[in-house]
């Protein structure tokens, strides 16, 4: 069994400290992490290769630096690793995305033949969910995202059936390889890296793809060229012009403080106070 | 099948990184294993980088080390409450290359040297505690990690696993860390535009200041406050002693808010955007806290050996150079043929006895434990110093002669000649 | 305060000529996304903006409809008419009875290809993300994600599309220019639910399908209801307390819970708290958890940051708590306090306790 996991590197946004007296965020030097969403997929993707044997491949798109990603991936267990990269690349939007990794996986499925995709629900720096599915249409893979469960892989009948979250509830779904599955969060813990790995993972050769090794003939598809999306601005949230009404009273007593908010809540906001008193009945 | 390596190196801050360079630039098998996720993650400094330290080991290190700005001005002030008197030291001759002491940025540094450690050959492990030294009888044959599978194997251990060295505890190398042999220090770094930067601390291109200061702003708890100029942005920090901080119920971020404030320093700040905060502990017991840094099969660096001068503030280049004599020792014995048993070790020692960084903190092995005991050095003298500096230079009518006679007698008022004297020879017995 | 940065892309500025193939494609659709007989609300918010986005171009507003024959989609088509749609293109097949991703992709993508959109919008739900970049990718077109603001650039005839950037702290500004449709997804409680008008009618467009089941490869095997009462219904919520990072520890989040309880509230968290595991994240609101349109919302030790901003701004009645006058929330909320929470959040709970027990005894 072959699954190929993609994954990102990103900014760990997640990584905030915070000033003890002044309450400010600290942001300078945040190190880049693999995309947390990413790890729940991996972990779904080294669990089947435990129980099936088989080999894992992960695969990105990204600057050079995206190979610390990769070589975090090998630690926990993955067994190749490909890092897809080229300048031409840059400026490209979920769709030329899709298009670059679809093209990679190609060429790894013509060396070893892939059975599953797993992918990222989202990114935490792009929050899209679009890389997924756009890959899955490309190589024709059977999409299931927001899977939450992985209940049984038939790999003679070729054959998986999985839970997936919808809004009210869960369904079971039955389809065949090859597919791409997306996890939701929180559905499993990614393990700790053995020692074998951690030291299979610092003297890994990563591989290097560009376009070419990539098997990408067509560059109108790729990067800024294959982005129908374009950036027109980028600003600030306009800040609401009317700064909030401070409540105040003589000794800033917390009991007065409230009881003067209340007050003018109920006074000015009379339609809002009749909602309160009614639901608090 | 547990792997074996010539040395593993624990830690990669700065002792560890000159370690394990020197051993894998000679050829050796070295393991270096980080408990950190990155190099420097887990590290902090002011911070200063002395040139010659790292010369040493890479002596071509300003090609492409990120360094902020290279000191040609250092100033050291004693404060009081609104006030402070210092002495100011700027020299050309540090305007001209090559440049003695640099500030860094440690996350940066710290991440510039280990990949010089990995291009030199070593491997590099991060994430990864190593919770025991695995011992044959009183050897150390090598270390036990918190993974699965965790056991690697070398003929020679470098404990470079910094101030609070848990492993040198557990393996009875060191006793528990006593709350008067360490500081803590707090520091943040603030961001303003870089010609405001210049134009403020008056320097040019890639020109730094250091200033040192001592005085009131520690509250009477023995330590020191600092401020560095790095590219465009300011690192301004305090650190006590911890029992002092524990004693005085004091917590060292409240103190930096109200250094922060002094009239003096709050105006170097102004415009300034906060986007940094870090914590450290900082080895200050000196030469006499200093635990046994060698046995069979082991060696101990860094701030795991407690090998920092607090009078110069000092610390990194002791890591550096303490490191390096361990990989070079190691080298030596090797090439003679011989085990790495605690007797041929002790060349270690000797070599450092030899070097600048024994020399230095035997000088002032004194000076923790008198300073500690005397606050007056923190508060009475900074008080009377600012006040016998502000009496001269308030032009107020009175005649200088008494103005003399007052600040003598406000001198033997606070101290007393006998308190003078003593706090004198004091001095002498730290600095001697 | 608004610091616009145009970014330095050359087809970003002045006029695009869009080729004639794609100046056929006009009109503004919205998928209607049902699930088990309900249509989800976000579909009737989305006609609202699509509504507004029609009028300005001047063209018809079109609701999608894909399920299975039978009474059902007629009733959606209908619902759909009196959030505001003209028209609606409906196709009905067996194979459509559940929502699965193969035959719902080629359905939506053949009534797009014969009918020709400038604008699908769907919202981003699990379903409506399964569905858009299945779609997009197969139309070869862009995709805007989770956007916040949606608004007609009259000079390109192009849809604006407005979503946060650089992990929330900026907005950007989206466009597709040479593509058509041009997709977007908008959160649930992003956009206003729009009034109903139970007189609007409008026109039905069939389409078949064109598949069948034996061509489809996955199969529903079961449906899980969720247990009803235990899942917080934030998004639909009246009133809404939440708590931040400034409560120190899980133990004072209990004061937040106290208040709730008097006011019949619901409860939410910012992100911090959620990631600490004080409370369920379900109850995350903000840039990655839920958005929210309460009629009242107080948020005690919550700085307000834009990442939860962009989450709850659009509340009627913001009451802020916060022990730092200068927190960012203070420039937005309608009323502030600064002051601890742990003693502002119980006097509070007093203050409202005694309110109500003054107004029962009145009425």
């Amino acid at each position: 069994m072959h699954i190929v996991v993609c994954i990102k590197q990103v900014p760990d946004s997640a990584q905030i400290r915070v000033h003890p007296v002044t309450n400010t965020i600290m942001r300078q030097g945040v190190p880049a992490i693999v995309n947390p969403y990413d790890l729940f997929s991996l972990e779904a993707a080294l669990r089947l290769k435990d129980e099936h044997g088989g080999r894992v491949t992960v695969i990105t798109m990204g600057p050079p630096q995206a190979e610390v990603a990769l070589r975090k991936c090998i630690s926990f267990g993955a067994d190749d690793a490909i890092l897809v990269t080229d300048r031409a690349f840059a400026g490209a939007d979920t769709l030329a995305t899709s298009y670059a990794l679809a093209s990679a996986i190609s060429q790894i499925n013509k060396e070893h033949a892939v059975d599953m995709v797993f992918a990222g629900k989202q990114t935490i720096d792009g929050d899209t969910a679009q890389v997924g599915p756009g890959i899955a249409k490309r190589l024709n893979l059977q999409l299931l995202t927001y899977v939450c469960r992985i209940d049984s892989l038939d790999l003679m009948t070729r054959s998986i059936q999985v839970q997936r979250r919808a809004e009210g509830g869960v369904e079971v779904l039955t389809t065949q390889l090859p597919c791409l599955i997306t996890m939701l969060e929180g559905t499993n813990d990614m393990r700790f890296a053995t020692m074998d790995n951690m030291f299979r993972a610092a003297r890994c050769q990563i591989q290097r793809w560009d376009r070419v090794a990539a098997g990408i003939e067509d560059l109108s598809k790729i990067g800024l060229k294959g982005s129908p999306t374009v950036v027109s601005k980028v600003f600030a949230p306009q800040a609401r012009t009317v700064r909030a009404q401070m409540i105040e009273s003589d000794g800033d007593e917390p009991r007065d403080l409230a009881m003067t908010l209340v007050a003018k809540l109920f006074t000015a906001h009379p339609k809002l106070g009749e909602t309160i008193v009614r639901r608090a009945a | 099948m547990a792997e074996k390596f010539d040395a593993i190196v624990v830690g990669a801050g700065p002792s560890g990184n000159a370690a394990a360079y020197t051993l894998a630039k000679a050829g050796r098998k070295v393991l270096q294993i980080e408990r950190g996720e990155y190099p420097g993650s887990k590290n902090v400094q002011g911070a200063i980088l002395y040139s010659d330290a790292l010369e040493r080991i890479i002596p071509d290190f300003r090609e492409d080390a990120p360094l902020e700005r290279h000191i040609i001005e250092q100033r050291v002030w004693v404060l009081d409450d609104e006030s402070f008197i210092g002495s100011h030291y700027r020299s050309d001759s540090f305007n001209k290359p090559p440049y003695n002491r640099y500030t860094i940025i440690r996350a940066q540094f710290d991440k510039w040297f280990s990949q010089k450690v990995q291009e030199a050959g070593a491997l590099l492990i991060c994430e990864t505690t190593v919770s025991d030294l695995i011992m044959d009888g009183s050897r150390v044959i090598g270390v036990q990690t918190d993974r699965q599978g965790g056991a690697v194997y070398a003929d020679v251990v470098i404990l470079a696993d910094g101030v609070n060295s848990i492993l040198a505890r557990k393996a009875g190398f060191r006793p528990e860390l006593s709350p008067g042999d360490v500081a803590l220090a707090v520091k943040e770094i603030h961001f303003l535009p870089q010609e405001v930067l210049e134009s403020r601390f008056n320097i040019a291109g890639d020109a730094g200041v250091v200033i040192e200061m001592i005085g009131k702003i520690t509250k009477g708890m023995m330590g020191t406050g600092f401020l560095y100029t790095n590219k465009e942005s300011l690192t301004i920090g305090v650190g006590c002693i911890l029992s002092d901080f524990k004693k005085q119920k004091c917590s060292p971020s409240q103190l930096l808010e109200e250094m922060k404030a002094h009239p003096s320093i709050q105006p170097l700040l102004e415009g300034g955007e906060m986007k940094e905060y870090a914590a450290h502990l900082i080895p200050e017991g000196g030469y006499n806290a200093i635990p046994r840094i060698y046995g069979d099969g082991w060696l101990m660096v860094g701030d795991a050996g407690m090998f920092v001068n607090a009078v110069h503030r000092e610390g990194s280049n002791l890591a550096m150079t303490s490191g390096r004599i361990a990989a070079e020792t190691v080298l030596e014995l090797d090439a003679q043929k011989k085990p790495f048993t605690q007797k041929n070790l002790a060349a270690y020692r000797e070599k450092l006895d030899a070097s600048f960084l024994m020399k230095d903190l035997k000088k002032y092995r004194n000076l923790p434990q008198i300073l500690h005991r005397n606050p007056q050095f923190y508060t009475t003298y900074p008080e009377l110093l600012n006040r016998a500096a502000h009496t001269m230079l308030s032009v107020d009518g009175i005649d200088k002669k008494s103005k003399e006679k007052q600040i003598r007698d406000s001198f033997r008022q606070k101290r007393s000649l006998f308190g003078l004297v003593g706090d004198a020879y004091k001095m002498w017995r730290a600095f001697e | 305060m608004n610091a616009e940065k145009a970014a330095p892309r050359k087809s970003g500025k002045g006029r695009v000529e869009l080729d004639d193939r794609l100046k056929a494609y006009q009109g503004v659709w919205v998928f209607i996304e049902h699930e088990r007989g309900e249509v989800h609300p976000v579909s009737w918010e989305l006609l609202g903006e699509g509504r507004k986005l029609a009028d300005t171009l001047g063209v018809t507003l079109s609701g999608v409809v894909l399920g299975a024959p039978g009474t059902q989609t007629q009733r959606f088509c209908e619902e759909a008419f009196h959030h505001g749609a003209d028209r609606c293109y409906r196709m009905q097949d067996p194979v459509l009875g559940s929502y699965r991703n193969q035959p719902f992709t080629k359905g939506l993508t053949d009534l797009v290809n014969a009918y020709q959109p400038e604008i699908l919008l769907l919202g981003a739900t699990t379903q409506g993300r399964d569905l858009a970049g299945s779609v997009a990718t197969t139309l070869k077109t862009g995709l805007t994600a989770d956007c916040t603001e949606l608004k007609i650039d009259m000079e390109n005839r192009t849809l604006a599309a407005s979503r946060p950037t650089f992990g929330g702290s900026l907005l950007c500004t989206i466009l597709t220019l040479n593509y058509r449709p041009q997709m977007a997804t908008v959160r649930p409680r992003v956009m206003a639910m729009p009034d109903r008008d139970p007189t609007r009618s409008g026109s039905i467009i069939d389409h078949p399908l064109g598949l069948i089941e034996s061509d489809i490869v996955t199969k529903v095997l079961e449906y899980i209801p969720d247990a009803r009462q235990d899942r917080p219904q934030l998004a639909f919520a009246d009133i809404i307390v939440a708590g931040g990072r400034g409560l120190k520890n899980a133990d004072n989040f209990q004061l937040i819970w106290n208040l709730a309880l008097v006011l019949g509230a619901e409860v939410g968290a910012s992100r911090p708290v959620v990631q600490a595991g004080w409370v369920e994240p379900d109850r995350q609101v903000g840039q990655s958890g839920k958005t929210v349109r309460p009629k009242l919302y107080i948020a005690a030790g919550i700085s307000g940051a834009v990442q939860h901003r962009v989450g709850m701004e659009g509340a009627d009645v913001i009451i802020a708590i916060n022990s730092d006058a200068n927190a960012p929330i203070f420039d937005f909320a309608s009323y502030g306090i600064v002051g601890n929470a742990m003693t502002v959040l119980p006097a509070l709970t007093k203050a409202f306790q005694q309110q109500l027990a003054v107004a029962r005894m009145a009425g």
